[in-house]
């Protein structure tokens, strides 16, 4: 399923990143890779943005771009 | 003596620069609880054991290959220029993620040392960091150390001595993955064999940078022989780490690789004892912070209560200051029995730069908050909850960030809009932040909404105005996104730091050097640009004028002579170098009903904002009778101006060019003076049309 499907409080653990070449960059420095574990931690009014906690790390992300993770629901 | 030229690298919102401040024991560096708080690289100079170190601040980076405009500055910085050291500042709490950056760095073959800052925090989430361990396999120093205890601080400073003086070389023990390591095996064996060599590079280190398609490398071979043995190689090599790891993707490769070997050092390295169940404080405040349903009315109630506080707390000093002006003019009133000079004093520099010193009780206040909302962590938060709303404006949520510090100044709100990487995301922005109104139109409001509204009602109106200035911001976003920079969106991934209290030295040190800078300018500036506006508003003479009147009041009666003087007064200022330029542009602003003297001081405005309040100030103190003091200028402002008038004005100021200095600062960062024509254009358009709207409905 796809990271923008999960609710507040969710543990998914990352399948693939889909998105553009700098911004899996971006996402990689943050932690955000193939294989690592994640917690949604809240989501904005119309889950317009979320955070998710990654390794200690807190990330706060679009919609569009959460699209474009996919994640399997642990 | 010797100089030691030393460099700080690493990811954002680590403390380089506040690393740099306990270093140097100075506190010349802006510190904030967010990513991209320096967006510009910076110099800083201190003695240590009678050697110079020149500190180099660079902006946090993510990775070295840069994503966003100042990233690129510190790539650009860290490749191309000159430096000894490399001190590669790292967060103890999040050191995986900080360790990606490490192993970029040492690429650069450099001089390094490693600084594990935060250690205080470290230690209090119980995360225990085997230093020696770390320092073994990276093949560099490594310092523990914390720029808020300052702990650590001085082995720093030594173990940056000893790496510049010595001329080893980094002997990392680094290792990858199985499959990466075996195929680096067999190529550095066949580079042995052929007792091949380059540069200073090690074999090992050719062989890696042929497997991660280094393009310089690349091109440096390209003319070897070597090459034509060599590509057979490397292309079955990387058939094997295609497979191994699933992509084709080279950076890809690279980006698994480099994970595995952080993940690695950090679990031969750290120990945590922190208990997992429980909740972290910062995830706690986040709950309610950033809630789904709260999250923005706080924002908001925040918001209203700085401007309320603004007002209200502000204006207590605000009588002394008044008082202690007043009763300073009329001592030195008395004092000085030259005409000309006592004139130019009292009417000129202490009109001028009394109304505007009047208002920084009111600044510091504004700035207390901004700085709670830089150094709290609660900046990102807000950029978050407004992302989904500044999205629809055509905005990126990170846009928050410059926007709020134009609340204070917009000339670093101009810089501070590099973090944006699309260009388009980052002229929009810059285009707009006029419209958050600037500390220095502070003033202006305050002493319109002083004049116009009861003290109760101040604050909100106050309130009112920065609000509809940010809405009316964004609506202009909005058109120019539609109208002029069209185009793709860029996605929205940011950092939310932890939230930190706030030391109370690095809020002191905030608000004092903005406090000291609006009192410097009003004691250079302000003054100069008082005297000027005294001596236009004076000179030049008439004398027929005046004889015509002297010879009125000889003839008229006692209670006639008050008005004659009074009328006198009036026909002379209209008359002055300044009433003429005044007449001249009042039919342009005639239709927003300003008289000549509100048209001056807008344009006197253009130079900097707090010259509109200290040009009203030296007009109406030259036009009236005694009393310097400002509550004097807020009475001869309702009874000479009307309440429409009044409104549009302040509609006016909070929408059209910001002052000089910004304007100039504008212009560089959009990239020409053509932008800054724009800017004018577009400002004093839209300033023109609301205020004529605000005037026509309140008349
Ligand atoms: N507790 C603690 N906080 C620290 C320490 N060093 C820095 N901070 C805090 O970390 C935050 C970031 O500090 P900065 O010095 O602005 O970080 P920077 O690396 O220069 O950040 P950028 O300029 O954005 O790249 C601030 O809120 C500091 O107060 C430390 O040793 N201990
Ligand atoms: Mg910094």
């Amino acid at each position: 399923m796809k990271l923008s499907e999960l609710h507040k409080g969710d543990r998914a653990m990352i399948k693939k990143i889909e998105s553009s070449e700098d911004l899996k960059v971006r996402l990689a420095s943050f932690g955000v890779v193939r294989g690592s574990e994640l917690s949604v931690e809240a989501c904005s009014m119309g889950k317009q943005t979320m955070e998710i906690m990654v390794d200690d790390t807190l990330i706060g992300l679009r919609a569009e771009e959460a699209k474009e993770i996919e994640v399997e629901k642990l | 003596m010797d100089t030691i030229k030393i460099v700080l690298a690493g990811q954002p919102n680590v403390g380089k620069s506040m690393l740099i401040n306990a270093m140097s024991g100075s506190n010349g560096l802006k510190v904030g609880n967010f990513s991209g708080v320096t967006v510009e690289k910076t110099e800083l100079c201190f003695e240590h054991h009678c050697h110079l170190f020149e500190m180099v601040d660079l902006p946090g980076t993510y990775s070295i290959r840069g994503f966003s405009q100042e990233e690129k500055v510190a790539h650009n910085y860290l490749l191309n220029e000159e430096y000894d050291v490399i001190i590669n500042v790292l967060d103890s709490t999040h050191l995986k993620r900080n360790l990606l950056l490490t192993l970029e760095l040492l690429k650069l073959n450099k001089k390094m040392v490693l600084a594990l800052n935060m250690a205080d925090e470290a230690k209090k989430e119980g995360i225990e960091i085997d230093v020696k361990q770390i320092a073994k396999i990276i093949g560099v120093p490594v310092v523990l150390v914390s720029a808020n205890t300052k702990e650590g601080v001085e082995e720093l400073l030594e173990k940056v001595h000893e790496v510049a003086d010595s001329h080893e070389r980094i002997k990392s023990n680094i290792l990858y993955g199985d499959t990466m390591e075996e195929e680096v095996l067999e190529i550095e064996t066949f580079l042995i064999q052929k007792g091949f060599s380059l540069r200073d590079l090690s074999n090992r280190e050719i062989a890696l940078r042929l497997l991660f398609e280094d393009k310089d490398l690349y091109k440096e071979l390209h003319d070897e022989p070597i090459m034509m043995e060599l590509q057979p190689l490397v292309f079955k090599a990387l058939q094997h780490l295609y497979t191994h790891h699933d992509t084709k993707n080279v950076q890809e490769i690279k980006a698994n690789e480099y994970h595995a070997i952080a993940r690695g050092i950090h679990l031969e390295t750290v120990r945590c004892q922190r208990n997992k169940g429980k909740k972290s404080l910062t995830k706690r405040i986040d709950e309610v912070l950033i809630n789904k349903y709260l999250g923005i009315p706080i924002f908001l109630f925040l918001m209203w209560g700085l401007f309320q506080l603004t007002f209200t707390l502000g204006a207590i000093p605000m009588d002394w200051i008044d008082g202690a002006i007043g009763a300073f003019g009329d001592w030195v009133g008395s004092n000085i029995s030259n005409d000309f000079i006592r004139n130019v004093i009292v009417d000129g520099i202490i009109a001028g730069v009394g109304a505007v010193l009047l208002f920084l009780p009111n600044i510091i206040i504004l700035y207390i908050g901004i700085a709670l909302l830089e150094t709290t962590g609660y900046m990102s938060r807000v950029a978050f909850l407004l992302d989904g709303f500044f999205h629809k404006f055509g905005l990126h949520g990170k846009s928050f960030i410059p926007l709020v510090t134009g609340f204070g100044c917009s000339v670093p709100a101009y810089m501070a809009a590099r973090t944006l990487k699309s260009e388009k995301d980052r002229l929009i922005t810059l285009f707009i932040i006029g419209f958050m109104s600037c500390g220095a139109r502070l003033p202006i409001y305050v002493l319109f909404t002083g004049a116009f509204f009861g003290a109760e009602q101040a604050g909100n109106i106050l309130f009112i105005i920065y609000i509809s200035g940010a809405m009316l911001g964004l609506v202009m976003a909005k058109i120019l996104r539609v109208v002029v920079f069209k185009g793709e969106d860029e996605p929205f991934v940011m950092e939310m730091p932890k939230y930190r209290f706030p030391s109370f030295t690095l809020i002191w040190h905030t608000v004092y050097n903005n406090a000291k800078s609006y009192v410097k300018k009003a004691g250079t500036f302000i003054l100069a640009a008082s005297v000027l506006v005294w001596v236009l508003a004076t000179y030049p003479n008439q004398p027929l004028l005046e004889q015509e009147y002297q010879t009125k009041i000889e003839q008229s009666s006692k209670e006639d002579v008050k008005v004659l003087e009074n009328e006198l007064k009036m026909k002379k200022l209209e008359q002055s170098y300044l009433g003429q330029i005044g007449k001249a542009s009042e039919p342009f602003f005639a239709p927003l009903g300003f008289d000549w003297k509100m048209t001056v001081a807008l344009e006197t405005g253009l130079a900097a904002k707090e010259v509109v309040v200290s040009t009203l100030g030296v007009l109406y103190s030259i036009g009236d009778e005694v009393d310097e003091n400002s509550n004097a200028l807020a009475r001869e402002l309702k009874k000479n101006i009307s309440f429409a008038s009044a409104m549009a004005f302040i509609v006016f100021v909070m929408i059209y060019l910001p002052c000089l200095a910004a304007s100039m600062v504008f212009a560089k960062e959009a990239g020409g003076y053509k932008y800054l024509v724009y800017l004018f254009v577009f400002t004093t358009v839209t300033a023109w049309v609301f205020s004529f709207i605000t005037y026509r409905i309140l008349v």
